[in-house]
């Protein structure tokens, strides 16, 4: 049988008519999914592990997108407390906003300003603030971004569609504990806006650093 | 009691090792400046071998110059930086960068 993900329709196969494509999946889990799913019964049986609350732990991560970070950054654009307390006490400021980090690597904030640009690359693997943001696009987990970003960060960010010209550059190697989130700018012209508006201009890019917040449309 | 301070020059330690370690190769032998202390963590080298990674070591964010690491390979100007996590076992104080720009 051809290669497929167990992610929906992300299939290599082709769909001839086997009408129970799925049962088929369920029955060929991986090594390491059996080996989770039968420690996991383990220890719910045991008691050490409560099955709604593992659920609810998954659903909440599943649940994650740039959307989440998108509030965080816009919050911290229009509160200057906020903002503080989010370069302070990252966890306690997301924590605010209903955004635990249960079980889940501790995070810092690189502010971006109109001296220094960040930009994060974990080169040892795909370390990444997944627990805020979601799941990480599946470039920052090449080896191409990995091994680029380090060495050449403005081609990088260049091919991005980002000069950030004279501002300097800090690239920030995610090896170890901390996951990081950049705070991007505020772009200019958005004075008026209010914080649920400035949400739509947070993009994905822009708190990994390979690109900015966008403009608003005038 | 963290060793170093932000500021300190730091030597990374040159130790090539198969075993799992945190410490990415090109920074191994190189002498940064401790840019930040990130707190205390388990020992990652112990931890992924189901021990409890204890005792705990400090974590440091490390600035390199970019032009110092790379040579001509840097194509950023002077003052950009790499920033790097690294634990405090693979840290040794370091008086000033190399006149080679930070290789050992």
């Amino acid at each position: 049988m051809s290669t497929h993900t167990h992610q929906g329709h992300d299939h290599g196969h082709d769909h001839d008519g086997h009408e129970h494509e799925g049962m088929l999946e369920d029955v060929e889990l991986s090594e390491r999914a059996r080996r989770v799913l039968a420690m996991e019964e383990l220890l719910a049986e045991k008691g050490v592990v409560d099955r709604t609350e593992v659920q609810r732990l998954i659903d909440f991560q599943e649940a994650r997108s740039p959307v989440d970070g998108a509030r965080v950054v816009a919050r911290a654009w229009t509160d200057p407390d906020y903002k503080g307390r989010l370069l302070s006490d990252p966890e306690g400021a997301l924590l605010e906003l209903g955004y635990p980090l249960v079980g889940s690597a501790k995070l810092a904030v690189l502010e971006n300003t109109d001296a220094v640009h960040h930009l994060v690359v974990c080169t040892l693997c795909s370390c990444y603030p997944t627990s805020l943001l979601g799941l990480p696009p599946d470039w920052y987990k090449s080896f191409a971004y990995r091994s680029r970003a380090v060495v050449d960060p403005r081609g990088v960010m260049r091919e991005f569609g980002l000069d950030v010209g004279d501002t300097e550059v800090r690239v920030v190697d995610s090896t170890a504990d901390l996951r990081y989130l950049v705070l991007p700018q505020r772009p200019a012209g958005t004075e008026g806006m209010t914080e649920e508006e400035l949400v739509a201009l947070v993009t994905r890019d822009s708190m990994i650093g390979v690109g900015v917040a966008l403009a608003p449309v005038a | 009691m963290a060793r170093f301070q932000p500021g300190d020059l730091v030597r990374v330690g040159d130790a090539q090792m198969d075993a799992h370690h945190r410490t990415p190769a090109y920074i191994k032998g190189r002498v940064g400046r401790v840019h930040a202390l990130s707190g205390q963590y388990p020992n990652p080298e112990t931890l992924a071998y189901g021990a409890d990674g204890e005792p705990e070591r400090d974590l440091y964010l490390v600035e390199f110059d970019m032009r110092g690491l790379w040579g001509e390979r840097a194509t950023g100007p002077s003052g950009d930086r790499l920033l790097v996590d690294v634990y405090e076992h693979w840290l040794e104080p370091a008086d000033a960068p190399g006149s080679d720009g930070g290789r050992a």
